[in-house]
């Protein structure tokens, strides 16, 4: 199962190790990172395979919600369907 | 593989333009509960209901954390009660909408539609009962909602069940006079009411329907509204266009919940509401997209122009969208739950003969406003024939909330609270419709309801 991590706020040294570190920990596949500096915000997104995760995806939501709170960013992850589902037919 | 631009897009839908999934609303029908001892049958109801709906709210939860969507109500619909209660051998109904109540507040959901009775063509004893314990049933209990359907396409308009309506909606308002007539909010009076509703408080779940079902609501006027505004100045092909689109996005993530939600609960998929459904929150109104079409003010000449379009290409867009379609589907105009409606009323543009004719082409009707609190049962039942005349003859659902809030008078506000927001009391007209309601009958169906 796929899901996509999107991380918005201020750039900053470590936001990408710090992210990655993370789905390391809970032994998540990163599977395409694309970033860029939208209007003076950095945004990231992260396409995640979660089908080995030890976490479920709320809980992963969780620790990187705590995660975006250290840091003055919003991440969030959520289920990769609810894009499709918006945007391909 | 999706790209960056749409998966922000869809974030920003959500943060900024209040995208959201403004119910699951799961219906369970109570005919298995139905006894002659009202004790026996209260505690049936009871048992069904948080058997049914013991995990709706967790689950509910859950989707809304897996896939970031907002999911703000929980609900639940069930059988019309005065079909349930007909069978016990009682006089008091109020005990059912306490077990319903008790019921909701086990199963932590927000409200429970059904306290209904459908009368179009005429009233049991049982109807009757129940409509009579309407007031002291909604001013004893928190989660209970209740509706009547007084008229139908196929059956005319029950004028007596009419003239009852505009009697109890004063005790229901009298009943609550300490929360400025709060129960009138969970009062809808319908014509050609719908049995897949999840949207309250006209929910409840038509005796047509399977055991239990999901039904979703979706909403977003925001969302609407946000992409007309990169469309300013085009011509009408290029706004309806823009908002099929739009409403095809927001349904078909309506389509994914209620198919996600359904599987989890073990429970069969019925319909998706397409509904744009305000809220008092800034950048979530209805009246803000018509504004966005031209209007200086909603409630101007025009406005019903406008909002037959919003209506129809809300539908055409999300009809694609979803396997089943139902409920009310389209644009709701409550006035008190809409930020753009409470301004446009405040300001004096708005108004109940306006609102009038904006109900023939919207989704349901005259919804939460409120008017003086002296006004008479007779004038409250006068606008109820008057709507359920427009949802007889143009084959639509029309419906009519309104709380005549006592003490206050045109000028003052009455504050609601919470998702049900805040109504400027809007002005009746003071000539009397007593003789015309005083008539009772039946107004005969229309000739267009001969079909078959």
């Amino acid at each position: 199962m796929n899901a996509i991590v999107t991380v918005v706020g201020q750039d900053k040294v470590g936001i990408i190790a710090a992210i990655c570190i993370l789905m390391s920990e809970y032994n998540v596949n990163i599977l395409d990172i694309s970033q860029t500096i939208l209007q003076g915000a950095f945004t990231m997104v992260m396409a995640v395979d979660v089908s080995k995760s030890t976490a479920s995806i709320g809980e992963l939501g969780t620790a990187l919600a705590e995660l975006g709170g250290k840091m003055d960013l919003s991440i969030r992850i959520q289920r990769e369907e609810i894009f499709d589902a918006m945007h391909r037919i | 593989m999706l790209n960056q631009k749409e998966i922000l897009s869809t974030i920003e839908m959500i943060d900024q333009q209040h995208l959201d999934i403004r119910t699951i609303t799961m219906g369970i029908s109570l005919l298995s509960c139905c006894d002659p001892d009202p004790k026996k049958a209260c505690d049936k109801i009871y048992d069904k209901i948080t058997r049914y709906a013991e995990n709706l709210v967790k689950t509910g939860e859950d989707i809304e954390r897996e896939f970031g969507i907002p999911i703000v109500n929980k609900r639940i619909s069930v059988t019309p009660m005065a079909l349930v209660a007909g069978a016990s051998e009682t006089e008091d109904y109020v005990p059912f909408a306490r077990a319903m109540d008790k019921a909701a507040a086990a199963c932590g959901v927000n409200f429970i539609g059904g306290y209904s009775a459908l009368v179009q063509k005429g009233m049991t004893l049982a109807d009757e009962k129940l409509i009579r314990s309407i007031p002291e049933a909604l001013a004893s209990t928190n989660y209970v909602c209740s509706s009547v359907n007084v008229g139908s396409t196929k059956a005319g308009i029950n004028m007596d069940a009419v003239a009852l309506m505009g009697r109890i909606i004063k005790e229901v308002a009298q009943a609550t006079a300490d929360q400025d007539g709060l129960g009138c909010s969970k009062l809808v009076v319908f014509c050609n009411a719908v049995e897949d509703n999840p949207f309250m408080a006209g929910a409840f779940h038509g005796v047509g329907e399977a055991e239990k079902v999901i039904n979703v609501g979706v909403s977003g006027p925001g969302v609407v509204h946000h992409a007309l505004q990169a469309v300013k100045g085009q011509p009408f092909d290029v706004v309806a266009e823009t908002i099929k689109k739009t409403a095809f996005r927001i349904t078909r993530m309506g389509q994914l919940v209620a198919r996600e939600a359904s599987s989890r609960l073990d429970t069969p998929f019925g319909i998706v509401d397409l509904s744009l459904a305000p809220t008092p929150a800034v950048g979530d109104s209805v009246a803000r997209i018509l504004e966005e079409m031209g209007l200086e003010v909603c409630g101007t000449h025009g406005t019903t122009a406008a909002l037959a379009m919003l209506n129809d290409a809300v539908k055409k867009g999300g009809v694609m969208a979803s396997s089943s379609v139902g409920g009310l589907s389209g644009a709701f105009i409550p006035v008190s739950e809409d930020e753009g409606m409470i301004a446009a009323a405040r300001g004096g543009v708005l108004c109940l003969d306006k609102l009038e004719a904006m109900t023939c082409v919207c989704s349901v009707g005259l919804d939460m406003i409120a008017v003086p609190g002296d006004t008479s049962a007779e004038t409250l039942a006068a606008i109820i024939a008057d709507e359920a005349a427009i949802g007889m003859v143009n084959c639509k659902t029309t419906a009519v909330r309104l709380i005549p809030a006592p003490g206050k008078t045109v000028g003052d506000t009455v504050e609601i609270g919470g998702l049900f927001g805040s109504a400027p009391v809007m002005p009746v007209h003071p000539e009397s419709s007593a003789a015309f309601i005083a008539r009772g009958g039946r107004i005969p169906a229309p000739l267009h309801s001969l079909k078959n």
